[in-house]
């Protein structure tokens, strides 16, 4: 049964994969970093629930697996189908936004899934940007995991045009190219505080834009 | 079909012994992709291969297959153009209208040879429809704006493009079952247009023109774009329906809507300050950057062709 579930699960991943190249012919641009399995944590301009299918699209197939996608639980675990795709496609790390109610420890789990060599996938604003702005102020959960290892690769990575091709309310997504653009890796500096890290991590991250709208 | 063969045989002959050059030239002394001129060679060759694969499609599949393989260029390309376009979130619907309503249906009337409508039904229907499910949404921020980029892109990557297949469809006395020979003009004369253009402004080239669109644009290449496609144009006129002095002509047409699609896709990218519509052929961008030209001059050498030899 539970190599049934992960064929399964390989299966309709690929066909995902399939469908976001179709949709997006979404192309990585390796500029501060090597499409290499090394330890990492990818972070991202949070503009749709699609957003890391493109990232994971835009990794080679055998970094994939190592790579896990950090999911609200509180969304994903709603229907059997939805938690099946983030569990048995995605190999998410599933962590409940709601402080009130959750039992677990989201960096905890995190900082787990590190150690066990995996990469992770995290969009630090913590929830969709619909704003003109291009991001949102981050959470501060890069912080403590860029704390709590401090030796990891946090790498940025933005993702352009994919608002466009599914804005948030719409049923049916537009076929337009996006873009996954990976930067140079930052590190926590010894003795930075959160605000002057969170700031960097930013920077880094808008640097990334595309030059014609960082013009407009 | 069958007395076709020697000639595809001959143009496969000639493409392997190119590529072979350009390869082994590429591996020996620029191995790092720093010779722009093999570099663009290069390019012209794929699209060259392309053009064996749409001969070959059509003698296996015939119409059918050479329509549905520019369907497929054409959701390429249109997806390439609408990427650069100026939209909002109202134009959601009309957007989408256009990939799964307008791109297959202009392919479909192709596919069923309606002459009638495949030839007006963008300019006409889509380009009046569209904008009404566009400002049903309400936005009028931009409006003309998003509709006449809209329009433009649909023009472009499918009513244009649509124009190539569609020359599989022209009834010419005496020219039956070779119109495929028709596309292979159209692209060999465009493209030797590009092609020649391109290397007379790289070797000879002086006098600027135009520098503010391409630094690159010299009346060398003009002026050898034009000689080098007229000539080969004018001696390939046992391959088409014409008379030696009218492919001279037809050749002097396809030249100037090359040069003109070109500089106007050019200005195009320049405006989008962008150096590539796509990344459909690596290394040599998009549908649209590879022909741009060729497309641009497909509807006029169709409705050319059709007038005086259909």
């Amino acid at each position: 049964m539970n190599g049934l579930r992960r064929f399964a699960g390989f299966v309709v991943g690929n066909a995902i994969v399939l469908f976001a190249r179709f949709l997006t012919a979404v192309r990585g641009i390796w500029l501060g970093v090597e499409p290499v399995p090394h330890k990492r944590v990818y972070y991202s301009n949070h503009t749709s629930n699609a957003d890391f299918v493109l990232i994971w699209t835009a990794l080679p197939p055998r970094m994939r697996r190592q790579t896990r996608p950090v999911a609200a639980a509180d969304y994903w675990f709603k229907s059997k189908l939805r938690a099946f795709i983030i569990t048995d496609v995605f190999n998410a790390v599933p962590i409940d936004r709601r402080a009130e109610v959750r039992e677990d420890d989201p960096l905890a789990k995190m900082v787990a899934a590190l150690d066990e060599d995996a990469s992770l996938i995290i969009f630090p604003e913590g929830r969709r940007n619909e704003g003109p702005d291009p991001l949102l102020p981050f959470k501060t959960g890069l912080f403590h995991l860029a704390e709590e290892r401090p030796d990891v690769d946090l790498v940025p990575v933005w993702l352009e045009n994919l608002n466009s091709v599914m804005p948030r309310g719409e049923v049916f997504p537009i076929p337009l190219i996006c873009t996954v653009t990976f930067g140079a890796p930052i590190h926590l500096d010894v003795g930075e505080d959160k605000a002057a890290f969170l700031e960097r991590a930013s920077d880094a991250l808008l640097e990334l834009r595309p030059r014609q709208e960082a013009a407009s | 079909m069958s007395e076709l063969y020697p000639l595809l045989g001959s143009v496969i002959g000639i493409l392997v012994v190119l590529s072979l050059a350009i390869g082994i030239l590429r591996e020996w002394k620029f191995a790092d992709g720093s010779n722009d001129i093999i570099e663009t060679l290069n390019g012209y060759i794929i699209v060259w291969w392309g053009m064996v694969v749409v001969f070959w499609l059509s003698s296996l599949l015939g119409h059918t297959g050479v329509i549905l393989l520019f369907f497929a260029l054409s959701f390429a390309a249109l997806r390439e153009f609408l990427t650069l376009t100026t939209k909002s979130r109202s134009d959601h619907y009309a957007l989408l209208l256009a990939f799964i309503f307008v791109l297959p249906f202009q392919y479909y009337l192709l596919w069923i040879d309606w002459y009638g409508l495949y030839s007006i039904f963008i300019p006409v229907y889509a380009f009046l429809i569209l904008p009404v499910v566009s400002v049903i949404r309400g936005a009028t921020q931009d409006f003309l704006i998003r509709v006449a980029e809209t329009q433009w892109a649909l023009m472009i990557a499918v009513f244009c493009a649509s124009h190539v297949p569609a020359l599989l469809l022209l009834d010419i006395a005496g020219f039956e079952g070779r119109n495929v020979l028709l596309i292979v003009y159209l692209v060999a004369v465009v493209q030797i247009h590009d092609l020649m253009h391109y290397l007379f402004a790289k070797l000879v080239g002086r006098r600027k023109v135009m520098p503010q669109l391409e630094a690159s644009k010299t009346w060398e290449g003009v002026a050898g774009g034009f000689v080098g496609a007229i000539v080969i144009g004018t001696l390939l006129w046992w391959i088409t329906p014409f008379a030696p002095w009218q492919a001279f002509f037809v050749s002097l047409v396809l030249c100037m809507c090359g040069l003109g699609g070109r500089m106007v896709m050019t200005a195009i990218k320049r405006d989008r300050g962008v150096k590539d519509w796509g990344h459909l052929v690596p290394g040599h961008g998009g549908f649209v950057d590879r022909l741009d030209s060729v497309v641009f001059a497909a509807p006029i050498f169709f409705h050319m062709v059709r007038f005086f030899w259909g």
